[in-house]
Formats: structure tokens, sequence, C-alpha cells
């Protein structure tokens, strides 16, 4: 009887596997639904600063912020928000696909290259393949609270006011729907000024006590805020990603059970067709 | 009708409250301001301290911020509500150990990027991932 114990423990195994997947997959489906809903939730906040924001940048105050100042760049900062875990099918290998690509332009381009890194996959990805590395965070969880990225952004911001980095860009996958996920890099700093039609009237804020400080955190929550974003879009993107890899992963193992199943089944009956042939011999010779 | 405002209090993490007022009054740097609509623009910064919105049935509502930015608009109000108490030199202590724990993980790295080499790498796990699916097709 040709392997057919042996066939039946791997059919068992994977089975197991197969149960495992399955669970995975129904957890990822549960915590994406949260992630998607803490996404939603930041962002009112984002709106109303990136408001403020545009409402400055056309309210002609006497201090221009750094932030919204273009200047030639000699050196960029990358901030790059991968996942802390694996089993995500390829998301953080397209993320980083995308982000090595446009590091080789700039180098190309003659500019250095500053990073910090968000989550374990990029740490471990650019620790093995090197990079001057600022500021790391890692094990943010399922749901990031904004104070653990203070220290890790504001690392960059300084870099950006001491004037050793002068464009700062932001990585991250882009949530689209459960099945798609885009891997995209955008500019940080300087801040995009848009140019709202609504908004060209001459006005200015009344700034307490000072316009200076008064931008200088309001800048620094803007940036803050959109780290947040990517970091809390990166999350629901994780979670899809990983449940659409378990899915298949649990499908796969369905398939691979199917198969065995039948090898088995043929192994079987071989078995028997042997044992029945050899009693029918055994009995003629006598 | 009394003139109303409109007042969105959100956080980095959360929408806090939205809706109509009539008055708020919030802990501004230089003091405690009372905002009535029509106010003129106005932008500054919050100490931490409670946030109260008198809204258009009388009733006043109160919500704690540590600290924010307030924009006023004539109609208008936002207050951006920091879920974390902020001080330059708390704010520096976690810069201080975001650097570090870069400088630990680098121990034993170089400055430099081998892109060919990243390229390669990456290159042969998307291949591996095309491969994954196409023999997924097959199946």
């Amino acid at each position: 009887m040709a392997g057919a114990k042996e066939i039946r423990t791997k059919i068992a195994s994977i089975k197991n596997t197969q149960k495992i997947t399955k669970a995975m997959e129904m957890v990822a489906a549960s915590k994406m639904r949260k992630a998607q809903e803490r996404m939603l939730a930041t962002r009112p906040y984002a709106e109303k600063i990136h408001t403020v924001v545009t409402h400055l940048s056309h309210a002609h105050p006497e201090y221009h912020h750094p932030y919204l100042q273009e200047r030639e760049a000699k050196r960029v900062g990358l901030i790059i928000i991968s996942t802390d875990r694996g089993l995500c099918g390829g998301l953080n290998i397209n993320l980083f696909k995308s982000v090595v690509t446009a590091m080789k332009e700039w180098s190309e381009a003659g500019l250095e290259i500053d990073l910090t890194l968000i989550g374990t996959k990029s740490n471990a990805f650019f620790k093995r393949l090197g990079g001057n590395i600022l500021s790391t965070a890692t094990h943010l969880g399922d749901a990031p609270s904004i104070v653990e990225l203070i220290g890790t952004v504001k690392v960059m911001l300084d870099a950006y006011e001491a004037g050793s980095i002068d464009r700062l860009y932001l990585a991250h996958n882009e949530f689209e729907n459960t099945m798609s996920q885009h891997p995209q890099v955008k500019q940080l700093i300087p801040v995009a000024g848009e140019s709202d039609e609504q908004l060209q009237t001459h006005w200015d804020y009344i700034y307490e006590p000072d316009s200076v400080p008064v931008m200088d955190s309001l800048m620094i929550r803007y940036i803050e805020s959109l780290v947040y974003q990517g970091v809390v879009e990166n999350v629901a993107c994780e979670q899809a990603a990983r449940m659409v890899a378990m899915k298949s992963a649990t499908d796969n193992a369905g398939d691979l059970i199917d198969e065995l199943q039948l090898i088995y089944n043929k192994a079987r009956q071989a078995a028997i067709t042997q044992e029945i042939s050899e009693i029918v011999s055994g009995a003629a010779a006598v | 009708m009394a003139m109303t405002l409109h007042v969105d209090i959100v956080s980095a993490e959360e929408e806090i409250y939205s809706d109509t007022a009539t008055m708020v009054f919030a802990p501004a740097e230089m003091g405690e301001v009372g905002i009535a609509p029509r106010h003129t623009p106005l932008l500054t910064r919050l100490k931490p301290g409670e946030v109260r919105v008198q809204n258009q049935e009388g009733e006043e509502l109160s919500f704690f911020v540590s600290g924010g930015m307030l924009e006023v608009q004539p109609h208008v109000v936002t207050v951006l509500a920091d879920t974390a108490i902020r001080a330059h030199d708390l704010d520096e202590a976690q810069a201080m150990e975001a650097k570090e724990r870069a400088e630990h993980m680098l121990a034993d790295n170089t400055a430099d990027i081998d892109y060919a080499k990243a390229q390669a790498e990456l290159a042969q796990s998307m291949a591996q991932l095309a491969a994954i699916k196409k023999l997924r097709k097959k199946s």
C-alpha cells in the first residue's frame, strides 16, 4: 500500500494549516474594518488642518514659513512607512520597489538621501541594504497613536530646519479598496501651495501671541498629521492585503487537499486490487 | 433666531464635536478667549484646559484638550486638539529616542545603498510572487 498512510498524514497537516490561514483571514477581515473606521476618523482633522494651512498660504502673512518655501535640493529626506509583520502578500515589496526606484532617480540626480523608517519590515530591508537612517519607529500596533510618531517625525523636521535636508517625502501604501493598494511617494515639504480660486482675497489672521510661533506649531502638526494618516492608511492596507493573501492560501490548501485525496483514493484502490489479485492467484495455485 | 457659528473640535485620531453653537470659550495661550459669531479671523495656540461650547439650547458642553490650535473664521471655529501633552523638552526626548533606535539598529551598517543589489533582490521577490500567481491560475 504505497504511502497511503503518509498521504493521510499530509492531508491532516494541510487541513491544520488551512484552519490557521482561515482564522487569520477572518481576523484580518475584522481588523481591516476597524482600521478603515480609524482611517475615516482621522480624516476630519486632516481636512481641517489642510484648510487652515491653505488659508495661511493665501493670507499673506508677514512671516513666510520655511515649510512653504521651495529651496534648491542637495539632500532629501524620505519617511518610509511599512508594516510590522509579514504574511501580507507583496504589500511591502511593492512599496520598496517604488521607493528604490525613486531613490535611484534622486541619487542619479546627485541628491543624497536621509531615511526615517516606520515599521519593522522597512527596518529589516534597509538594515540589510544600507542607507543613511536618521530615525525609526516600530511596533506601532493596529491602533497607532500619534504620540509615538512625534519624535520620529521631529528628527526629520529638525533636519529640514537645520538645512541638512531640503525636501521631505513620504512613502506609504494608499488604500483604494480591499483588493487594491498602491504604493506612493509624495512630497511633504515644501508644502505644495494649492491655488484655490475662492481664497484669492487679501486678508490675514490675528495671531496670538505672534505669527511665528503659531505658524511653527501649526506646520509641525500639519506634517505630523500627514504622516499619521499615512501610518493609519498603511495599517488598513496591511490588513486588507493579509486578508486577500490568507484567503488565497486557504483556497490553495483546499485545492491541495482535493488533489491529495484523489491520490489517496487511487492508492487505496490499487492496494485493494492488488490484494484481491494476490488471493485469486494464490487460490488458483492450490 | 440668534446668530450662530459652526464649531468643529477634532483631534488627529478622531472627530470630537461638530455642531452649531452660540458661543465658544477656549484656553488660548494668552488667556481664555470667548468667541461669539462674526469674530475676526484669529489663529492661536491653546494651553491644556477646557473648551466650552454653548449650544443653541443654552446648554454648555465642555471638552478637555491637552493643547492644540484654535482657528477662528467669522462663522466657523475649528479646534485642532492635541491628543498628548506637548512640551519642547518632551518632543526633544522623543526625537532623541527615535534617533537612538536608528543608531542602535544601524550598529553594523553602511550609509551607501547598493541599488543594484536592492533592485535585484526586489526583482527576485517580484518574480517569486508572479510565479506563485501563475501557478495559482493554472491549478
